[in-house]
């Protein structure tokens, strides 16, 4: 474990929380509390999905990704794009002009990440098919950061099923640096990747990598800051022909569904919208789905195309994804002199590990006595949870009380019923000492 | 003295709240931090026999107990118990009729898979009367 800073792009801007509940009730590792009128996060249980950011009304939850002006900090730079940014442009009918605006808007070279999926989904085809021991579980995808995080933190037993393939964005930095320092005799340091990013978790990802030592992104750049850049540029940049590699099917990974079509897994299950995930996931755990190979589990409905910072519509950037990908050829990973990475290198180099966020003590015997604790507080509230005492639940807040971070009279129903007592007892003080 | 004990009614056929004891528990147990691997086996042995309570039984009731030392599973139903518990222990055979095979249960998997999952395992049962069933696992 001993990791004990937390980076996180998620954060929250106190100027703008009105201290509501509506993130408090949609944060799926319960990592949010309120109180002195403002939300604030639990950094060891944040796992970055960006659901309240999707929820606040008042824009408060905010990812915070590198500006623009990080490219000026490298002597070539290259663009990464996700394949979800293809989907965000009204009227695009050619990729390829999409990957000459990222030209025009400053960078030197562009890698796609589908190319990056291709790889991929080749040696995650691989693990499924050479699989000897299956242990009522199937392999369960390592594309969604957002997702392994969960599992560490509300599944740590389902870990060892995470396949140990690195993600599309990590493959095609690699390959991406390679190539450019091959092709324009640049050294490595002078190289800066930038991966556009639909989503927050990605952006930790980069920050705290958990399956390599180091990504070999160096910036990670918000859709949503370009794509107001990129939008004006794609009518008018130059044309350049050899910025295009990807097919079909590494495009496709955008959405959800799509990695299990490259993958060309037969029995596999795909699933979106991280509550539909948890109660997946939770299946897998009682041994429910043990005829499954394989599992795709991505936090945003609509998968990346459904991230917190992509600018369209989930389902209009859908269905114009599917248009811009009737036209491409479907590739498998290039073989031989053009294959760009080994095997080994798509391999994940350290074990993900759990994260004890939820865990009530390290000590068994300590933890049954808060359990034990906890079940007596919870017995004697509302049951409501309205959140109103700044717990997302009347459980939560009972855990709180025990862990010591939050007082029974936090729950406003209690602090009546005291309030109530006390003026019943005034009435009978006075009563009794009238004269 | 069990430190947590809760008591979980199951009823026959409901489909609707099928489930629910078992994820209970295992919400229970990931806050004790109980280990990975044996969590995984108690949530096998506690949803396997939900829903055995839900398919097979006339209904009962999961007795949830942690001690120090140990996870204790006793299910006890009310019927209609099994007449030929050699037969019930063995995989594949079954007793689930159609509709329920349709939802993807009743594979005749259940029984062997909790003996096979749990430290310890006794099933006691009385054609007419009803089954008993104890699991025990040990806490490291």
């Amino acid at each position: 474990m001993g990791n004990t800073t937390y980076y996180h792009s998620v954060m929250l801007e106190k100027e703008k929380c009105k201290g509501c509940t509506t993130c408090l009730k949609h944060c799926p590792t319960e990592a949010i509390r309120v109180y002195g009128g403002s939300a604030h996060i639990i950094k060891e249980r944040c796992i970055d999905c960006g659901a309240c950011i999707q929820r606040c009304p008042y824009h408060a939850k905010v990812a915070v990704t590198d500006p623009l002006t990080r490219l000026s900090d490298y002597k070539i730079r290259v663009a990464l794009p996700a394949p979800t940014l293809y989907g965000q442009f009204k009227g695009l009918t050619d990729i390829g002009r999409l990957l000459d605006a990222l030209i025009a808007i400053g960078f030197d070279d562009v890698y796609e990440v589908a190319r990056g999926a291709e790889y991929v989904s080749q040696e995650i085809a691989q693990r499924v098919k050479n699989r000897k021991v299956h242990n009522g579980m199937p392999l369960i995808s390592s594309a969604c950061p957002a997702i392994v995080r969960l599992i560490q933190v509300r599944f740590p037993e389902l870990l060892d099923n995470v396949v140990d393939v690195i993600s599309p964005m990590e493959a095609a930095a690699l390959a991406a640096r390679k190539r450019v320092c091959r092709n324009m005799s640049a050294a490595p340091e002078d190289v800066g990747i930038f991966f556009l990013t639909p989503c927050p978790a990605k952006m930790t990802e980069v920050r705290a990598p958990q399956s390599i030592h180091k990504s070999n992104v160096d910036g990670v750049i918000s859709i949503m800051d370009v794509y107001g850049q990129l939008n004006a540029q794609i009518k008018t940049a130059r044309h350049f022909d050899n910025l295009q590699h990807a097919g079909s099917h590494g495009v496709a990974w955008a959405q959800t569904g799509g990695e299990m079509l490259a993958v060309g897994v037969e029995n596999a299950l795909a699933v979106d919208g991280i509550e539909n995930v948890i109660q997946v996931l939770e299946s897998i755990e009682n041994g429910d789905l043990s005829d499954l190979e394989y599992f795709e589990g991505l936090a945003c409905v609509g998968g990346c195309l459904g991230g917190p910072l992509t600018f369209e519509n989930t389902y209009v950037a859908k269905n114009r994804l599917r248009r811009l990908s009737e036209k491409l050829p479907r590739l498998e990973a290039p073989d031989g002199e053009e294959r760009e990475l080994t095997s080994e290198e798509l391999r994940t180099q350290l074990l993900f590990q759990p994260n004890p966020a939820m865990k009530l003590d390290d000590n068994l015997y300590v933890a049954l006595q808060k359990m034990e604790r906890i079940e007596q507080i919870y017995a004697n509230l509302p049951g409501l949870d309205c959140g109103s005492c700044g717990s997302p639940s009347c459980r939560a807040l009972a855990e709180d009380v025990v862990l010591g971070f939050a007082v029974e009279l936090d729950c406003i129903f209690k602090l009546k019923q005291k309030i109530q007592q006390m003026s019943k007892q005034m009435v009978d003080i006075s009563e009794t000492t009238r004269k | 003295m069990p430190l947590i004990a809760e008591v979980f009614p199951v009823e026959k056929d409901d489909f609707v709240t099928a489930g629910e004891a078992s994820a209970k528990i295992k919400r229970t147990l990931k806050k004790l931090g109980v280990d990975s691997a044996l969590l995984r086996r108690i949530s096998v042995c506690s949803y396997e026999v939900e829903l055995n309570l839900v398919i097979h039984s006339l209904g009962g009731t999961i007795d949830f107990q942690v001690t120090q030392d140990s996870v204790m599973l006793l299910v006890k139903d009310r019927g209609p118990g099994i007449a030929n518990l050699e037969l019930a222990m063995r995989e594949g055979w079954s007793t689930a009729p159609e509709s329920v095979r349709m939802m993807g249960f009743g594979a005749g998997m259940g029984l062997p898979n909790m003996k096979r999952n749990a430290d310890e395992f006794d099933i006691k049962s009385e054609a007419g009367v009803g089954t008993e069933i104890l699991m025990k696992f040990r806490l490291k």
